[in-house]
């Protein structure tokens, strides 16, 4: 049965990742674990950009909505740990409910813009409420207060654990929701909104859902790396901070459920292998992306699907 | 016999130019009608207006006894309202049996063995059996044109209203549709716009000729074909095609 060998593949990946933890050497246990937080933003920002086809340049603002969410309270009213973790959700969830409401009114590159510019307001405001949030320079959560439920976060297994935790329950979470009737949905207008449309699917509330479930999914991410990482800062909320989740997402597969974390992955390490050994790393980057580009431009499970497995969702 | 769908003096005008105005039209639960009329006389402006793509500047439309004027397309496709466009639209990506898939799925929600059924049933119904899993840019013109239709007929629709649905179509694609059409009397009104006049003759139980944004003629397909001001407006050079 197909849905069985799908949900066997993505427990597969979940096993290894689980594996990895016990064998990784120290350096690439930190960057897996990180690797992870990041393709839960990817897979966030998948669900408007690859399921539902609409192009956002400002999802840092989600990002940094759950990681100040998170960290503001912590800081400044000695909120605990697990509470934190929801204002940090909650916070990213009412901010792309208002862009949404706001952005929506667009369409195609006006929407683009209209993200991008509400990005820029969000990193500006985190900047001049320097006062709280320390700007540039940021905050660091302490030690002492990252523990969740018992557990302490600063402990790197316990940190990759639950980095994998968070990543397994949104990689099953896109799973779910792109074979419901209602991602069938986002499909469809992503293919043609005015068919959609037409057969009878209110466009716009599903376009509101979409944008309000990819930003509070990016927000739970932003939340957890604050969390996890023990910092937040302005620099997450920047434009390039925008960009990173699409390129993983376009390398690794636009609408698909697995390419964002192969497209996170091979970004990472591709930048990290080739600084180890040329200065010109972002040389040899930036022509990797090229050549992907030109020869696989679905994306590297895009490129899966087209090949040996057309129903990989 | 109320009226199934109603207009009243309903109006648009692009700038300075009256697409359609002060159109009135009553159609029966069940009817089969046409619209007629030479290039450019409001047809296409005037069934966008019925189904929510363009707003009226005047006037209303009543589905069903309520005013429906002011609703947005999907509200209307929900009461029962369907349209197939004359440019066809289709998912082109998607395979066959998920295009009629998304149509049927609103009605029957997530009763996966429903809607499957109901897609078998209608792709059947079109001929477009053993196409399922063929990605929809990949059939032909006319079978894009038959999935339109099966997209209209999977949602079980009151009213279906046909843009242009032959345009492009070689004649035995033609008389399959008119086979097609005649197996649906009873089980929906159709408001049909449509050129070639042999198939409006043998399927409309009425036809309303529009002519420069304006109702011209109304009548039985006999009553229209004898019509003076018809023929000189319209069907002069071609009745005989």
């Amino acid at each position: 049965m197909r849905g069985g060998r799908l949900i066997g593949l993505h427990l597969g990946l979940v096993a290894v990742l689980f594996a990895l933890n016990f064998v990784l050497p120290a350096y690439s246990h930190g960057t897996v674990a990180r690797v992870m937080v990041l393709a839960t933003y990817a897979m966030g920002y998948n669900i408007l950009f690859g399921y539902t086809g609409l192009l956002s340049l400002g999802h840092a603002m989600f990002f940094a909505a759950g990681m100040y969410g998170l960290a503001m309270p912590m800081t400044h009213l000695g909120l605990g740990a697990g509470p934190a973790l929801l204002t940090g959700i909650g916070s990213a969830a009412v901010l792309s409910l208002g862009v949404g409401l706001l952005a929506l009114r667009t369409r195609g590159v006006a929407f683009m813009i209209v993200t991008l510019m509400f990005s820029q307001a969000a990193w500006l405001t985190i900047l001049l409420a320097g006062r709280w949030t320390r700007g540039d320079e940021g905050v660091v959560i302490p030690q002492a207060d990252r523990m969740l439920l018992g557990l302490d976060l600063s402990d790197p297994s316990t940190r990759y654990l639950a980095a994998l935790a968070l990543f397994s329950a949104v990689l099953f979470g896109t799973l779910w929701l792109v074979r419901q009737p209602i991602g069938r949905v986002l499909v469809a207008i992503r293919e043609n909104e005015d068919r959609a449309e037409l057969l009878g699917y209110d466009t716009f509330r599903h376009k509101l859902g979409a944008v309000v479930l990819s930003g509070t999914v990016s927000g739970a991410a932003g939340a957890a790396y604050g969390l996890f990482f023990g910092y937040a800062g302005a620099s997450f909320a920047e434009t390039h901070y925008s960009i990173f989740p699409l390129l993983w997402v376009l390398l690794g597969g636009a609408g698909t459920v697995i390419g964002p974390f192969l497209g996170t992955l091979f970004m990472f390490y591709l930048i990290d292998l080739t600084s180890g050994l040329t200065p010109a790393y972002m040389l040899v980057a930036g022509v990797a992306l090229v050549l992907l580009t030109l020869f696989a431009p679905q994306g590297l499970a895009g490129e899966i699907r087209r090949r040996w497995w057309r129903g990989l969702p | 016999m109320s009226a199934l769908l109603s207009t009243r003096a309903l109006s648009r005008s692009f700038g300075g130019l009256r697409a359609v105005h002060e159109v009135d039209l009553d159609l029966g639960p069940g009817e089969v009608r046409a619209l007629i009329g030479p290039n450019g006389a409001g047809k296409t402006t005037f069934v966008s207006m019925l189904i929510g793509r363009v707003a009226p500047s005047s006037g209303r439309v009543l589905f069903d006894g309520q005013d429906i004027t002011r609703r947005p397309a999907h509200a209307r496709v929900r009461l029962g309202l369907a349209y197939t466009f004359q440019i066809t639209s289709v998912f082109a990506r998607l395979p066959v049996a998920e295009n009629v898939a998304l149509a049927a799925r609103r009605r029957l929600g997530r009763d996966r063995a429903a809607v499957a059924a109901e897609v078998a049933r209608t792709l059947g119904r079109v001929g477009l059996t053993g196409r399922e899993k063929i990605a929809a840019a990949d059939l032909s013109y006319g079978h894009q044109r038959l999935l339109e239709l099966a997209m209209g007929l999977a949602q079980a629709p009151r009213l279906l209203i046909l843009d242009e649905p032959t345009q492009g179509l070689s004649e035995p694609e033609i008389e399959t549709f008119k086979a097609l059409v005649r197996t649906l009397a009873g089980e929906t009104a159709i408001l049909l716009i449509e050129h070639n006049m042999g198939v409006v003759m043998e399927l409309a139980d009425r036809i309303t000729v529009l002519d420069a944004g304006v109702v011209l003629a109304e009548g039985a397909p006999a009553a229209i074909r004898a019509d003076a001001r018809v023929q000189a407006a319209y069907l002069g050079t071609a009745a005989d095609a």
